[in-house]
């Protein structure tokens, strides 16, 4: 388009000379006021990072990583007990909600396409995949903690699946959608039944774009701190390898550290976040290249 | 894919040769409606909690629990208007500073991106939106906050002082930097990248050749944009702003760290107050009783509004996407 352009009308200030000056200026206004926009939200994540760069890496050491959470009012400590945890919580999450949700997603878009019951699904999905998460954590407090004697791991667990179910529900429908139809005639023309179908035609076509959602689950799950502030709770020591009575964790121990008066408990909360959004962004980096990479095959 | 086709071929050749009885495909086929329903289940699971949990305050205050200001665990009276004012204040501040902002990035990333800075602006936009929102709030108190007071309230409470409407609105009693409008402006960072997002998505499914003949009789872009993408747009824009707005309404962790959880009613924008997620956030482990109930009322408040706003969202969105 450019070069036509450019052969019709020899230099571009003639070109500008013919558009009036209103629409010149309403134009210009436009481009710089978009741009700057965009710039002002590259702007917000570079001074996000930068804060958490300053202000966590000076408080990064050794102890961080191989102390439990002090006490009020002690010396020291580290976040050990929280990221491991953390990292327990939200593996109990994804391990409960990839079954649910890849399932769900099969049966939106394998079993259900175009059925009124897999409409009703997808809208209500919509609706979960943007339900305020305290809510969540409200519903699985009732659900579980007062049945199960206690906040527990386990209720926090079953909060971060029902957050991250939704997500693994649409992209793994999304991606299934993608798998051409005669792929899946090809394998029924064979006489294979609908389930060897999808399990080993239809997921294996789709299978990187499904990783991808699951690993973008995780990386929403990692980070939530509302859902767990009635189930999972947090504490300043290890675990029960039962996970009942609270399983500390990053997300709420940063909430409860941030807050507090003491200096150590502080900088501790600012490694904690520090830990928590590296993981996550290069999480979901890595699923993005997943996906790109898939895709430029 | 020829590894794949001779594997299919040999096992459909097993299949074929014990014939084909198998219990897995209904086992399969049914683990697959189950857990479907399983995503209405949760749904309604919430509804219902929140529902029963909060039956006992809404019975007790009736229909003054939604207007009365006072909320007092000592007293025992339960009245959630200061937190719904906050909500949808907050939500609404966000909504003001975000939306254009977001619009802009989508027609910055369709529009006028040279090609090779999209992908690094894209991922910009994917990186805001995944970064945890506890962080957000951390940002906002220990960051954002105290150069808000110094640089904003400071100067602009001098300002109106005195002043008949906005002496009263942009007037901080206390300059602390938290408050409603702190609180409005963090919620417009979060919702940006998923406005922006969307909007870019919609930008991008109208028919190129509609841009083209526009520019094509001598429009300016600031025209194409003006009178032929945002009319094309138009409903499923406003569908992408209610889906911001509906995250705005139950954001919790960032609004709980620069709201300044205030239990009173003030018309100051710099005024901390609190919205009902942040309420519940703060009070919801140490309540019991008419306490607990009251909080639970507070959430199903929260779910019917939210609700209400995600299914207009998408029905919204949707309508452009059939036509």
């Amino acid at each position: 388009m450019n070069d036509i352009s450019r052969n019709a009308l020899p230099t571009q200030p003639l070109t500008w000379a013919r558009v009036r000056p209103g629409r010149r200026i309403a134009d210009r206004t436009l481009k710089v006021v978009c741009a700057l926009f965009t710039a002002l939200g590259a702007f917000v994540l570079g001074w996000i990072l930068l804060m958490l760069l300053y202000e966590g890496g000076s408080a990064l050491s050794l102890d961080v990583f191989t102390h439990v959470t002090p006490g009020p009012g002690t010396e020291g400590g580290g976040i050990a007990n929280a990221i491991v945890g953390s990292f327990i919580l939200t593996l109990l999450g994804i391990v409960v909600a990839t079954p649910v949700g890849v399932l769900a997603g099969t049966y939106l878009a394998e079993y259900g396409k175009g059925s009124k019951l897999a409409e009703v699904i997808r809208f209500v999905n919509d609706i979960l995949l943007a339900a305020p998460s305290i809510l969540i954590g409200l519903f699985v407090y009732t659900l579980m903690v007062p049945p199960l004697g206690g906040y527990s791991g386990w209720a926090g667990g079953v909060a971060l699946a029902i957050i991250a179910v939704p997500v693994i529900v649409r992209t793994t429908e999304d991606m299934l959608r993608l798998v051409p139809g005669s792929l899946r005639e090809a394998g029924a023309a064979l006489g294979a039944p609908m389930s060897t179908v999808i399990v080993h035609i239809s997921w294996r076509a789709a299978r990187a774009g499904m990783v991808t959602g699951i690993l973008l689950a995780t990386a929403r799950i990692a980070g939530e701190t509302a859902p767990l502030l009635f189930t999972a709770l947090n504490n300043n020591f290890w675990f029960r390898p039962d996970l009942m009575g609270g399983v500390s964790n990053l997300p709420v121990m940063i909430y409860q550290f941030a807050l507090a008066p003491y200096e150590n408990w502080r900088s501790l909360a600012w490694a904690g976040a520090l830990v928590i959004t590296l993981s996550i962004l290069a999480l979901s980096v890595v699923a993005r290249l997943l996906l790109k990479k898939d895709h430029a095959r | 894919m020829v590894a794949l086709s001779e594997r299919m071929s040999l096992s459909t050749m097993q299949t074929i040769r014990r014939a084909p009885k198998t219990t897995f495909d209904p086992l399969f086929r049914w683990a697959s409606v189950a857990s479907a329903l399983l995503v209405l289940l949760v749904l309604a699971g919430i509804l219902g909690s929140m529902v029963y949990g909060g039956w006992p305050a809404f019975r007790e205050f009736g229909f003054g629990f939604i207007t009365s200001s006072v909320w007092s665990v000592g007293k025992g009276e339960f009245g959630a208007w200061v937190a719904i004012a906050g909500t949808l204040t907050s939500a609404l501040i966000a909504l003001v500073i975000g939306v254009p902002i977001s619009i802009g990035i989508a027609i910055f990333l369709t529009q006028l991106c040279p090609p090779w800075l999209k992908r690094p602006v894209s991922t910009t936009v994917e990186l805001l939106a995944a970064v945890p929102s506890i962080i957000y709030g951390m940002w906002g108190l220990f960051v954002f906050a105290p150069l808000f007071a110094r640089y904003v309230q400071v100067p602009v409470s001098s300002l109106v002082e005195g002043m008949p409407i906005l002496g009263t609105i942009l007037y901080a009693r206390v300059p602390s930097g938290v408050g409603l409008l702190t609180a409005g402006i963090i919620l417009a960072i979060m919702i940006i990248p998923f406005i922006a997002s969307i909007t870019r998505d919609i930008l991008d499914q109208i028919p190129t050749i509609l841009r083209e003949s526009a520019y094509g009789i001598g429009c300016t872009t600031w025209e194409v944009v003006r009178h032929v993408l945002l009319p094309q747009a138009g409903v499923s824009i406003i569908g992408a702003v209610m889906l911001g707005l509906g995250r705005a309404l139950g954001e919790t962790m960032a609004v709980t760290f620069v709201i300044g959880n205030a239990n009173r009613l003030s018309l100051s924008l710099f005024d901390p107050s609190s919205t009902i997620a942040s309420r519940i956030a703060n009070e919801f482990n140490e309540a019991s009783d008419l306490h607990f109930n009251a909080l639970l009322a507070l959430g199903c408040i929260l779910f019917l509004v939210t609700f209400a706003v995600l299914v207009l969202a998408r029905l919204l969105i949707a309508r452009v996407r059939n036509r």
